[in-house]
C-alpha cells in the first residue's frame, strides 16, 4: 500500500456509494452530494435503488446505489462511469464492476467480504477482483464494521444502531479522500438527526474516525481536491431533487397567481414525493389529499380546479393511464389542472424505480375521443421549478390541463439552486369571468370563449350571477346546452384543438444550442438534456460541428420547429424510448422524412460515450 | 356557506333547462325536494355546488341554478370532494345513482363516507340501470330478471344504509320519491348535519323496473309497511298507528300497542345522535321479509368533526395566527442553505 499522498486537483468526479438496500447508502450519497455542493461544487446525482425496500440481504438484486458527480462545472448528469466505488458487500463490487473507469478506486469494507458473503453474491472463488477482471482498479480494504464497531464503542448506542453507522465511517473516508472538511457534515447530521443528539453524535463520531483513519493511513496513492466553482451568480442555494423542484414551482405559480395550491394525490414510485413535500407545507397553506386511488387523486384535482384552486396531481405511467378518463373530462370541461408523469420503466409494473421517457405517446394520445391538451417536459432537476412553474402558467392562463413529463431520473437527481427571487417570474392571471362581464350580462355562457385566444372564462363557484353547470357531455358553441348536433361537435372539437394550438403563439421559440452552421442537429426532450449537451460539447471539442435542440414545449410544439429541423441536412432525435417523440415531429410537420433515431430503453440514463460515439459516425457520413 | 337570511323560494334554485327524465321518472320529485329543502336551508344558490356522475340522476346538475357539474361516471364523490377541500365555504351536494355510487364508484363512495367529508349525498336508488337499457344494479335483489340477467341474478344486493355504516358513517337518512314532506326534512336534516350524509331516496323507475317499491310506496301498503323514524319519538307506524318497534333480545319486534301485554312503554324511542350505531343500523335495515317496517327519516345523526374542517384546522393551527410564509421565506429559512456572495 502506498505510503505517500498526493493530492490531485481535477475538474469532476463521479463517485458511487453501493451497498444493500439497508445499508444507508442513498444517505451517504445526499450528504455528500449535499456538502460539496455547499462547498461551491457543481453536482449531479443519480440514486439507482431496487423496487424492494429490503431485498436478501448481500444478494445482486438487493444493491442500493447512490451515484454523485461533483466538479467546479459544467456537470450536467451524474456521469456514466465512477471513479470511485464504495462498495459496502461483495454484490455492490459485482453489480457496479462494469461501471468502473480504468484506474478507479474502490474502497470496500473487508468485514462483508467473507466466503459467505461472496457466495450470496454468486462468486465462485475468494478472489472477487480477479474474478471479474478487475486487474486496474485501486483496491482500498477496509475493515470498516470492526472500526466502526471500535469507534462507537461506550456511546450507549446498540449493536444494530452501531453497525448501521458503518456508512458513516464509509463516508468519511470519502471525505478525507476529497479534502473534504467534516464541518460541513457535521452541521448537517445535527439537523438530520436533531430530535435524537445521541444519533447524532453517533454518526458524527464514526464520520470522524473515517476521516482520521484515511488521514493516519494514507490509505490511497493519489487523493482528490476539486475546485470550488466561481457561482456565477449571487445569492442564496440549497441542492435540490426534481421532485422537490416541481413541488416549489407549483407553489411559487399558486403565490403568482394569488390563489390556494391544491393537490390531489395517491403514492407511487417515483413521484411520490411530490407530494409528501407539498404535504409538509401545509404550513404554507398548500391543501394536499392522499386519495383512495388514482382516479380520485385527479378528480378530486378537477374538483379542486372547478373551485378555483391551482389544482395538480402528481403520478407515474400506470397512474397517469387510470386518469385517462378523467384528464377527457378536465379537456371536456376546460379547466385549469396541471398533472405531472414523473416517468418509469414500463408497461404496466414495469421498472418502478428506473427512469424512461416511455409516456410520451401516452400524453399525448391516451384518451378517448379528440382529447388535446397541453404537454410539457422538465429538462433537468432545477429546470423542473421553471417548468411546473410555466405548466401552471399556462393551465392557469389558457383554461386547460397541462401534462408535465419529467422521469425517474431527474425526479431523484439533485443539483444546486438558487432560490429564486419571485420578481424574477412573470405574471399569473386567470381569466376570471367577472373581469370581463357583469352578472346581468346574458351573453356570457359557460363555453363562452374570447376571440382571439379562444380560452374560456373561469367562473369559480362562490362568485354571485355566475353559476352555471359544465360537464363531460358534448356543449353548444354558442349556448354551452347539451348538444348533439353533428355541425356542433365538429365545430367544438376544432376549437378545442385550436385552442391548445394557439398556446404556440405565447411560448418561447425553439433554441438552438452549438454550431447553429453544422450539418448536424441532435434533437431531444425532457430529462435527457445534461447527457446529450455533454454529448454535444465532447463532439465539439474534437473539432467536428454539431448543433442540439432541445425540446420542452412538445404539444404545442414552438413555431419554428418545422423551420429549425428542415434546416439541417441530419438530424437525429434521441431518446429513452423506441422513437416516440421521432415519430410524433414527422406526424406534425410534413415532409420531415429522414430522420435518425437514436433509442435506448434500458431503464437508465443514456451514456454520453454511446452518444458520442453514435452522432460522430452521422457527423462523418458523407 | 351561512344561511343568508334572504327568503328564498325554490324556483331560485332552478335552472332554466328543460327537464328530461321519462314521464313519470321518479326523480322529478327528488328534484322538487332539492329546491325546496335549499330553499328552506337558505344558503345563496351561487354558494352551492351540486356534482353529479353518470346515470339517469346525475343529469340532475344541469337542471339546478346553483354551480353545477357533471362528471364522469362513479367518480361524483371525489369531485365533489375536491370542491368542498377548495372551498369549504361552499354547500356541496352529490346527485348519483344506485350503479354509479355503489358499483363503478363504491371506492369512492365508502371513502368519502369514512373521511366524513361535508357533502350531501343524494342516492337515488330505483335498484336499475336506467340510461343504459336495463341492467341490473348492485341494489337489485337476487333472483331479478333484468336485461343483463334474463334467468335471474345470482348474486345478492348491497343495502346502501349497510355500507354508510361499515364506512362509519355519521349521517344516513332515508326517503321515498312520492312523499315528499318527509324528503324534504330529511334532506333540511342533512344539509344541517357537517360532515358527510346520505340521503337514500328509493325511486321509481317507470321503463325498466317500474314498481320496484311498490309495497312500500303505495298507499294501501305504505302505512303498514313503513315507519318514518322522528328524533327523541316513539317508534310508531300503521293505518291505526297501533304498531310499535320493540326489542326482542337482541333483534326488533313489530307488535301491535294493546296486544299480547305490550303497551306504549315497550316501544322503542328513536335516537339518531348516539355515536353507538348498533340500534340505528338494525332499524336501517329492517325489511318487509323479517315481518319488520322499513324505515324512512333520518335514521343516523350523530356529528363528528368533518374531514374539511379539520383539514382547515390544521393548516390555522400550523399557520398559528401569523400572515402565510412566502416560498421565498420558508426556502431561506430551511435547512442547507448557503450564500454565494
Amino acid at each position: 500500500m502506498p505510503t505517500s499522498t498526493v493530492v490531485t486537483d481535477i475538474k469532476q468526479v463521479t463517485i458511487r456509494f453501493s451497498g444493500d438496500s439497508g445499508d444507508g447508502m442513498q444517505l451517504s450519497g445526499t450528504l455528500f452530494s449535499a456538502l460539496s455542493a455547499i462547498l461551491g461544487n457543481e453536482i449531479a446525482t443519480f440514486p439507482d435503488f431496487p423496487a424492494e425496500i429490503r431485498a436478501p440481504q448481500g444478494s445482486l438484486q438487493g444493491v442500493s446505489g447512490f451515484q454523485v458527480r461533483i466538479g467546479s462545472k459544467d456537470v450536467y448528469n451524474s456521469g456514466d462511469k465512477s471513479d470511485v466505488l464504495v462498495a459496502m458487500n461483495p454484490a455492490a463490487l459485482k453489480v457496479n464492476a462494469p461501471f468502473l473507469k480504468k484506474g478507479s478506486i474502490v474502497l470496500y469494507d473487508t468485514d462483508s467480504f467473507d466466503k459467505k458473503d461472496l457466495e450470496k453474491a454468486l462468486f465462485k472463488t475468494d478472489d472477487p477482483f480477479a474474478e471479474l477482471g478487475l486487474t486496474d482498479v485501486q483496491p482500498i480494504p477496509v475493515a470498516m464494521t470492526s472500526l466502526t464497531k471500535a469507534s462507537l464503542e461506550g456511546t450507549g448506542l446498540d449493536n444494530k444502531g452501531v453497525i448501521r453507522s458503518k456508512n458513516m465511517f464509509a463516508l468519511g473516508v470519502v471525505c478525507w479522500l476529497f479534502n473534504r472538511s467534516l464541518e460541513v457534515a457535521d452541521k448537517l447530521l445535527e439537523q438530520k438527526f436533531g430530535k435524537n443528539p445521541l444519533l447524532a453524535q453517533a454518526n458524527i463520531k464514526a464520520l470522524t474516525d473515517g476521516y482520521n483513519y484515511g488521514n493516519n493511513l494514507h490509505l490511497t496513492a493519489s487523493t482528490y481536491r476539486i475546485e470550488t466553482v466561481d457561482t456565477s451568480k449571487k445569492g442564496f442555494y440549497t441542492d435540490i431533487n426534481g421532485n422537490t423542484a416541481v413541488a416549489y414551482g407549483l407553489i411559487a405559480a399558486a403565490e403568482k397567481a394569488g390563489v390556494k395550491l391544491f393537490l390531489g394525490s395517491y403514492p407511487i414510485t417515483p413521484a411520490t414525493e411530490i407530494m409528501l413535500e407539498l404535504a409538509a407545507r401545509k404550513d404554507l397553506g398548500v391543501k394536499t389529499l392522499q386519495m383512495e386511488d388514482e382516479i380520485a387523486g385527479i378528480c378530486t384535482t378537477i374538483g379542486g380546479g372547478f373551485a378555483g384552486c391551482l389544482a395538480a396531481t402528481n403520478t407515474s405511467g400506470p397512474g397517469l393511464a387510470l386518469k385517462s378518463e378523467a384528464l377527457g373530462l378536465a379537456v371536456m370541461t376546460e379547466l385549469p389542472i396541471v398533472v405531472i408523469d414523473v416517468q418509469r420503466g414500463g408497461p404496466s409494473t414495469g421498472l418502478p424505480t428506473k427512469s424512461e421517457q416511455t409516456d410520451l405517446n401516452q400524453a399525448l394520445y391516451g384518451r378517448n375521443g379528440e382529447s388535446p391538451l397541453v404537454v410539457m417536459a422538465a429538462a433537468s432537476p432545477t429546470d423542473c421549478f421553471d417548468s411546473a412553474f410555466e405548466a401552471s402558467k399556462i393551465a392557469l392562463e389558457n383554461m386547460t390541463p397541462v401534462i408535465l413529463l419529467t422521469d425517474g431520473y431527474i425526479a431523484n437527481g439533485s443539483s444546486a439552486w438558487r432560490i429564486p427571487d419571485m420578481d424574477e417570474y412573470p405574471d399569473i392571471k386567470p381569466p376570471y369571468v367577472q373581469n370581463y362581464f357583469n352578472g346581468e350580462d346574458k351573453t356570457w355562457k359557460p363555453y363562452r370563449r374570447d376571440e382571439e385566444t379562444l380560452v374560456r372564462y373561469w367562473a369559480v363557484p362562490g362568485t354571485p350571477e355566475f353559476q352555471h353547470r359544465v360537464g363531460g357531455l358534448e356543449k353548444d358553441y354558442n349556448t354551452s346546452i347539451i348538444s348533439t348536433d353533428p355541425k356542433n361537435h365538429q365545430l367544438m372539437v376544432d376549437t378545442r384543438k385550436a385552442k391548445v394550438e394557439k398556446i404556440a403563439d405565447r411560448i418561447p421559440s425553439q433554441e438552438i444550442l452549438g454550431d447553429t452552421d453544422a450539418d448536424t442537429l441532435i434533437v431531444s426532450w425532457g430529462g435527457t438534456y445534461g447527457h446529450l449537451l455533454e454529448a454535444m460539447n465532447q463532439i465539439r471539442e474534437t473539432g467536428k460541428k454539431v448543433a442540439l435542440a432541445h425540446f420542452k414545449y412538445i404539444m404545442p410544439l414552438p413555431k419554428n420547429t418545422a423551420e429549425i429541423l428542415k434546416a439541417y441536412k441530419k438530424v437525429v432525435v434521441a431518446e429513452q424510448n423506441n422513437g416516440q417523440f421521432a415519430n410524433y415531429l414527422q406526424s406534425q410537420i410534413s415532409g420531415l422524412c429522414d430522420i435518425r433515431k437514436f433509442n435506448r430503453v434500458e431503464g437508465q440514463p443514456l451514456k454520453v460515450n454511446e452518444l458520442v460515439e453514435e452522432f460522430t459516425k452521422i457527423i462523418e457520413e458523407k | 356557506m351561512e344561511t343568508s337570511g334572504i327568503k328564498y323560494t325554490p324556483k331560485d334554485f332552478k335552472s332554466e333547462n328543460a327537464v328530461r327524465w321519462c314521464p313519470g321518472c321518479g326523480d322529478f320529485a327528488v328534484l322538487n325536494c332539492i329546491h325546496k329543502a335549499m330553499a328552506e336551508v337558505g344558503i345563496k344558490p351561487h354558494e352551492t355546488a351540486v356534482i353529479s356522475g353518470i346515470g339517469c340522476s346525475s343529469r340532475l346538475p344541469y337542471y339546478m341554478n346553483t354551480y353545477g357539474f357533471h362528471g364522469i361516471h362513479g367518480r361524483a364523490c371525489a369531485i365533489a370532494t375536491g370542491v368542498k377541500v377548495a372551498n369549504p365555504d361552499l354547500s356541496v351536494w352529490v346527485a348519483t345513482g344506485d350503479g354509479d355510487a355503489l358499483a363503478i364508484g363504491g371506492n369512492h363512495f365508502i371513502h368519502t363516507v369514512r373521511r366524513n367529508v361535508d357533502l350531501n349525498i343524494v342516492l337515488l336508488n330505483n335498484r336499475i340501470y336506467g340510461l343504459t337499457k336495463g341492467q341490473y344494479s348492485p341494489t337489485t335483489a337476487r333472483g331479478a330478471v333484468t336485461k343483463s340477467s334474463p334467468y335471474g341474478t345470482v348474486e345478492d344486493p348491497f343495502n346502501p344504509a349497510e355500507l354508510c355504516f361499515g364506512a362509519r358513517g355519521r349521517f344516513f337518512g332515508r326517503a321515498i320519491d312520492t312523499d315528499l314532506k318527509n324528503q324534504v326534512d330529511v334532506m333540511v336534516e342533512a344539509a344541517k348535519h357537517k360532515g358527510t350524509s346520505v340521503i337514500e331516496v328509493l325511486v321509481n323507475c317507470v321503463i325498466f323496473n317500474d314498481g320496484i317499491h311498490k309495497s312500500i310506496t303505495e298507499k294501501e301498503w305504505k302505512a303498514d309497511n313503513t315507519i318514518t323514524l322522528q328524533q327523541g319519538e316513539k317508534m310508531i307506524f300503521g293505518k291505526d298507528n297501533n304498531k310499535g318497534i320493540v326489542l326482542d333480545g337482541w333483534n326488533l319486534k313489530a307488535v301491535t300497542i294493546g296486544e299480547n301485554g305490550y303497551t306504549i312503554d315497550d316501544v322503542l324511542t328513536h335516537d339518531a345522535t348516539t355515536p353507538d350505531n348498533t340500534l340505528q343500523l338494525k332499524l336501517a335495515k329492517m325489511s318487509l321479509e323479517d315481518g319488520l317496517p322499513v324505515a324512512l327519516g333520518v335514521i343516523r345523526n350523530a356529528p363528528e368533526i368533518s374531514y374539511d374542517e379539520a383539514f382547515e384546522k390544521q393548516i390555522d393551527d400550523l399557520q398559528g395566527g401569523k400572515p402565510k410564509k412566502s416560498l421565498r421565506e420558508f426556502l431561506l429559512n430551511s435547512a442547507n442553505v448557503w450564500e454565494v456572495k
